[in-house]
């Protein structure tokens, strides 16, 4: 192996027989760098090959998240934006979009969109919140959740199944989908003025209350980020080593190392942000939210469905060529429909976060069914879902979350009076340009060479 | 283990035309389709032997796809009847046409660009390991089957194929059909969209798969390819097979006249051996 990384893949491919040759750097650029790269050293150097030809993965949202709280610090007032109170107040905003846009993201992995999302999960909020109401249904807060979820994943089969079995365009069955349910959200509410609030002395309804605003204490955060970064460093490099032993190429250890030392640096960095008191003087509050690991348990969940089941193959195989699966004997049908009932019942774990997050409460002031959707669907596609199918992860979309939190809350920061409210627009609506701009310039790079 | 038969003896190129003495692997006798009021095969007759390339050729709207089609369970003949190893069968699907070791390769190979290659080989027959996907139980099979193919100059198998030539994308597409213990492969214009040097790759890999015993049917346009692969030439016109047998039979002039006029010379088709022998 040559030293120099940018060598390597030529080389590789000039040693095969020289019947199939085609263009080095393309190739170079399209194979995840993993693949190839036998040194960290050669990871980094492919990486930044894959990076140029726009093809970068994460990347992209990353730099905008740290781009955004940089412009942020200095321009807000007091350089108020870092500060940890705001930090903690970000991620449990951005905890809402985190789990809407991974739902978003099953759905517009399948290239069909689905413009209902905020609705139903509204919808699946307010259900949950006033099943566990007292006087009144009283249910257990995990009967009352599981009821919601079952709820909005009837919702998301019901226009799945109008999608798929109609071939209606999925645009303009969730489009009625939202203002259909939209209505019916206020009708539930109980009117245009009414509130529904949880009362947090009863154990039962601060389940549900405790979700975003309750805290675990910081020594128990350490702990489960200590067990979480053994289990992933170790689950990596048992892989690694498995894949070492049956003689396929795996990826250097050097760059597990690396991965597991950014996630343990990026988790104890929430962790300490989270541990410092944001109370008064008189009133210490410190701890990380539950919604934190909740979070996390979904992105976990998606990914496992997403990247290691049957089920998850399928679905990225109809967003890529949905003749290539229909061949294979996938059910298209059975696949969209499932796809969209798992949509809106996630979405419906969103909803009821977002209860929580407004401490427990449910307006029509706080529950916009439209600005949800929008932030949404932004939050997908900023975090690198692509609008045309078959490429993206559940990663993206709480990167894309995070950052759609992010310049949500700084504006609001930013005090700028009648400014704030078109701001609240106008930056994410630039940030989404951009972020499909980078999707459709990769896909153009990413097509075939030699067709 | 791939499912690749070693090559067998004696199966070169040339040898034992037309299967004389061999049962052909597949047999279609009087096999008759139409649509509607529109008859697009007439009593079409075809056999394919095992390590043998049939390339089956014939003007646009001949009835070579849809002859294909019946073959690989997409359509059902209307009459006639289709013998697999000698003992008659009905193909209804194209599931059933896969039990018995049928596979086709269409011309837009319907491979999912945003997989990669090992998943696009097994897609639809995911191996599974504790209910999760086995990827490199499935990666190690892929690779076999590719290197017993010798379809080495993809650079690796966890490249998405959106990033492969048109030629390793045929070759995938290929790779893909045989690994199923597969017995009779169709591909359907394998070389039309590719250039000179990734035509030559995918006229060594249909060569390779002759070489291991596979009976191949081959459907080009494309005379050039047709003669530097076939071993028997079959020719349609107007839904009726008017020439079939060995390729030393044919050359380019006769094959264009029968493509055209269903005759050449002005006089239907004679195989060499039966005129010989009258002779």
């Amino acid at each position: 192996m040559t030293a120099d990384p940018g060598e390597t893949p030529a080389g590789t491919a000039g040693a095969g027989t020289a019947d199939l040759t085609l263009d080095a750097t393309v190739a170079a650029a399209d194979v995840p760098p993993e693949l190839t790269a036998q040194s960290l050293r050669q990871y980094l150097g492919a990486s930044w090959l894959r990076i140029r030809s726009g093809n970068s993965g994460v990347l992209p949202v990353v730099l905008a998240i740290v781009i955004v709280a940089v412009v942020f610090e200095i321009i807000t007032p007091e350089h108020a934006f870092l500060r940890p109170s705001n930090l903690v107040y970000i991620f449990g905003l951005s905890t809402v979009y985190m789990v809407l846009a991974i739902a978003e993201t099953v759905v517009l992995l399948l290239a069909e969109v689905d413009l209902s999302v905020g609705a139903v999960a509204l919808i699946g909020g307010v259900i949950a919140f006033k099943l566990v109401q007292q006087p009144g249904p009283n249910w257990p807060w995990w009967a009352a959740m599981l009821a919601a979820l079952a709820i909005c994943g009837a919702i998301g089969a019901f226009q799945g199944a109008l999608t798929s079995l109609l071939r209606i365009p999925s645009f303009v069955v969730t489009l009625a989908g939202f203002l259909l349910f939209s209505g019916i959200l206020v009708v539930i509410l109980g009117g245009a003025d009414s509130t529904v609030s949880l009362n947090t002395s009863d154990p039962n309804q601060n389940t549900i209350y405790d979700m975003v605003q309750g805290l675990i204490s910081p020594v128990i955060g350490w702990i489960v980020l200590a067990v979480v970064v053994v289990a992933v460093g170790a689950s990596q490099w048992l892989r690694v080593a498995s894949r070492r032993r049956r003689g396929l190429v795996a990826p250097p250890l050097g760059l597990i190392a690396t991965r597991i030392v950014i996630l343990a640096i990026v988790g104890a960095a929430v962790v300490i942000v989270c541990s410092v008191n944001r109370g008064s003087s008189l009133k210490s509050v410190t701890g990380i939210p539950w919604v934190i690991p909740i979070v996390l348990v979904v992105l976990g969940a998606w990914t496992l469905v997403l990247q290691r089941t049957r089920y998850g193959r399928y679905i990225y195989a109809i967003g890529g060529n949905p003749e290539a699966a229909r061949r294979a004997g996938v059910s298209l049908p059975r696949i969209r429909i499932v796809a969209f009932a798992l949509c809106s019942a996630t979405a419906a774990l969103g909803g009821i976060l977002l209860g929580s997050f407004f401490y427990g409460q449910y307006s029509t002031n706080t529950a916009d069914p439209g600005q949800l959707v929008l932030y949404t669907v932004a939050a997908a596609v900023i975090g690198g879902v692509s609008l045309f199918g078959g490429r993206g992860k559940a990663i993206h979309g709480v990167l894309g979350g995070l950052l759609i939190g992010g310049i949500a809350y700084g504006v609001s920061l930013l005090s700028l009076g009648s400014l704030s409210t078109p701001l609240q627009y106008i930056l994410p609506g630039g940030v989404l340009l951009a972020a499909v701009l980078i999707d459709v310039l990769s896909r153009r790079g990413g097509s075939p060479a030699g067709v | 283990m791939t499912e690749v038969n070693e090559a067998p003896e004696g199966a070169s190129r040339g040898g034992d035309v037309a299967g004389a003495g061999a049962e052909p692997l597949l047999k279609l006798r009087g096999i008759d389709k139409h649509f509607g009021p529109v008859q697009a095969l007439y009593g079409v007759n075809l056999d394919l032997p095992a390590g043998q390339v049939t390339g089956l050729c014939g003007d646009n709207g001949a009835g070579k796809s849809v002859l294909t089609r019946c073959i690989a369970g997409a359509h059902q003949p209307d009459h006639g009847q289709i013998y697999f190893e000698g003992k008659p069968v009905h193909v209804r699907s194209t599931r059933d046409a896969s039990a018995l070791g049928i596979e086709t390769v269409y011309q837009d190979l319907a491979l999912a660009d945003n997989l990669d290659i090992v998943q696009n080989m097994f897609l639809g027959r995911e191996q599974l390991r504790y209910g999760l996907l086995d990827e490199d139980s499935m990666e190690l099979k892929a690779a076999e089957t590719l290197s017993t193919l010798r379809v080495t100059t993809v650079r690796s198998i966890r490249q998405p194929v959106a990033s492969l030539s048109g030629g390793q994308r045929q070759s995938v597409a290929v790779a893909k059909a045989v690994m199923w213990n597969s017995k009779l492969v169709l591909l359907d214009e394998p070389t039309a969209a590719l250039g000179v040097v990734q035509t030559r790759s995918v006229l060594d890999l249909i060569n390779r798969l002759r070489d291991h015993g596979l009976a191949v049917m081959v459907i080009s346009h494309n005379l050039n390819d047709v003669f530097e692969v076939a071993d028997r030439i079959a020719v349609l016109y107007l839904g009726r097979m008017v020439a079939e047998g060995p390729a030393a039979d044919f050359d380019r002039q006769s094959v264009v006249e029968y493509m055209t006029t269903g005759t050449a010379n002005g006089r239907p088709y004679e195989s060499a051996a039966a005129a010989n022998g009258k002779g």
